[in-house]
């Protein structure tokens, strides 16, 4: 492998704490195999500031296979960098080339302040989930089996689609005005498609968009780069059925 | 309902219907301004017919231009209020990689119309309302001949004129090139309706915008 590999030009986010005032470096990393994900080559850049004694790059990730959301970066001026349907634990450094200079930035929005250089809190996702995420279910011990009520194969489907989501943000990172619609828009769809979202509707809508708006997240002007920056394929389709959910909650 | 209106999506909504009313105000418009090129007197009598019914001057126009004002004022808080959600900028941004030019510069082809819309005023409606409410001359006349005609082919002969005009009709083009279909989805279209907004969109955003351009430089090249 040696001799063969990548030299890359890094320039990523500094920022010591939620305080502090960041700033972008420049670092070098070399021999970077295609094969390796962005975040192996993530390492490498941190084995080497350890040996060097500086401190390592914080950034965010856990499974490294694309579900749990936690990984973020806007790379080279995309959520999850220039690959379609991926997260940045899935991104492939053969996307790359060698003598490339590569922009790390953290996922930015008012209402995910960074804490440390690449990590941001987006703890107010959750509270949008607990303001309404969920449906109430008898746990007495009778609970009825969930597959007895009939559902539909398209309502199925897109409720599944919905649920896809797995609350990375890279969609508010991507907006322009750092609206959260499309990650509320599959949340609040995911249930309204499905019979037991049902009774809970009016007030999950409601109490959602509300929370999202206290959040501090902007609004939504359709520009659509949500869609095509999610890992995970969520359609915009999401957000003009919580535009009717809420509608439909509001006049009744 | 008023709880509503102040939520994200409800502004949203508040915009899309301002946004409906001044597209359907744009069919009405050219409709009229297009009888122009055909015939000067069908032109006058809609445009005596416009300017004089009661109905259209004291509740039309009224809904008109609160309809006007209220779309670009909301356009303007609802680009200060994203603003403050951005936070700090990206040193490195690609928009150009999941989104239109028209989508991401809505409130710079907005500001075009709104610049437009205060030459159009200086130009015929404020003479409009001088004549008729000011001097209290209703009859439309002057020379014995209906003015309206002669009005717009006085003023399509400066090419300065028909430049800022052509000009804005393409910007208007390319807000609604984004517009028409982002209304609709703000409304909560369903998805089956898309593929055929989308292809509605693209010939409104075109059609309406290049009759008035016809308009203009029709006068333009053929004035007495
Ligand atoms: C006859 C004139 C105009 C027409 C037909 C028109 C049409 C539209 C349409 C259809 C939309 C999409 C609405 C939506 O997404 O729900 C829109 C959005 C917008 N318009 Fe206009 N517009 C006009 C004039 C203006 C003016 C004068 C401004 C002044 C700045 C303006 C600023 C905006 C902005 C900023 C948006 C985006 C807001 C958003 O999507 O949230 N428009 N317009
Ligand atoms: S909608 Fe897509 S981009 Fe947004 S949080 Fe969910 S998975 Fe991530
Ligand atoms: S680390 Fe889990 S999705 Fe990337």
């Amino acid at each position: 492998m040696s001799g063969k590999g990548m030299n890359l030009t890094l320039k990523i986010w500094r920022q010591k704490d939620a305080q502090s005032k960041g700033k972008m470096q420049t670092y070098k990393v070399n021999d970077i195999s295609e094969h390796m994900s962005f975040l192996e080559m993530m390492d490498v850049l941190n084995e080497q500031l350890i040996a060097e004694g500086d401190e390592p790059v914080a950034f965010d990730h856990d499974c490294r296979e694309g579900i749990c959301g936690m990984c973020s970066l806007y790379i080279n001026g995309e959520a999850h960098g220039p690959d379609r349907g991926v997260t940045t634990c899935q991104l492939h450094m053969r996307m790359f080339n060698d003598g490339d200079t590569i922009y790390i930035e953290p996922f930015r929005a008012a209402a995910f302040p960074v804490i440390k250089d690449l990590v941001v809190d987006r703890s107010a996702f959750e509270r949008i989930q607990q303001a309404g995420g969920y449906i109430s279910v008898n746990t007495s011990g009778n609970t009825q089996d969930a597959n007895a009520i009939p559902i539909s194969k398209h309502a199925a489907d897109e409720a599944m689609d919905a649920a896809t989501c797995i609350g990375c943000g890279a969609c508010v990172a991507t907006c322009k005005n750092s609206s959260a619609m499309l990650f509320v828009g599959a949340k609040v769809s995911q249930y309204a498609l499905l019979p037991q979202g049902q009774i809970e509707a009016a007030d999950r809508v409601k109490n959602m968009v509300a929370q999202m708006d206290l959040e501090g997240f902007g609004n939504c002007t359709n520009t659509g780069a949500c869609e095509i920056e999610c890992p995970k394929g969520i359609s915009l389709d999401n957000i003009a059925r919580m535009n009717r959910e809420l509608i439909k909650a509001s006049v009744k | 309902m008023s709880g509503f209106f102040k939520s994200s999506i409800g502004r949203k909504v508040a915009m899309a219907l301002s946004a409906f009313f001044l597209m359907f105000f744009l069919i009405i418009h050219l409709a009229v301004n297009i009888t122009s090129v055909f015939s000067e007197d069908v032109f006058n009598e809609l445009s005596h017919f416009m300017g004089t019914n009661p109905a259209v001057q004291f509740a039309l126009q009224p809904v008109l231009i609160f309809g006007v004002v209220f779309h670009f004022v909301m356009g303007f808080v609802l680009e200060l209020k994203n603003r403050k959600a951005l936070g700090v900028s990206y040193a490195k941004n690609n928009g150009a990689a999941n989104s239109t030019w028209m989508s991401r510069n809505m409130i710079y082809s907005g500001l075009v119309i709104l610049a437009f819309l205060v030459l159009h005023f200086i130009d015929f409606w404020i003479p409009e309302i001088n004549v008729k409410y000011i001097k209290g001359d209703m009859s439309g006349m002057h020379g014995g001949e209906y003015r309206y005609f002669h009005e717009i082919v006085a003023k399509f002969e400066s090419p300065t004129r028909v430049v800022a005009y052509v000009v804005s009709f393409i910007l208007l083009a390319l807000h609604l090139l984004h517009g028409f279909t982002s209304a609709f989805q703000s409304m909560g279209s369903t998805a089956g309706r898309k593929k055929a907004l989308q292809k509605f969109g693209k010939i409104y955003s075109f059609i309406i915008p290049l009759g008035f351009i016809i308009v203009a430089v029709y006068h333009h090249f053929n004035h007495h």
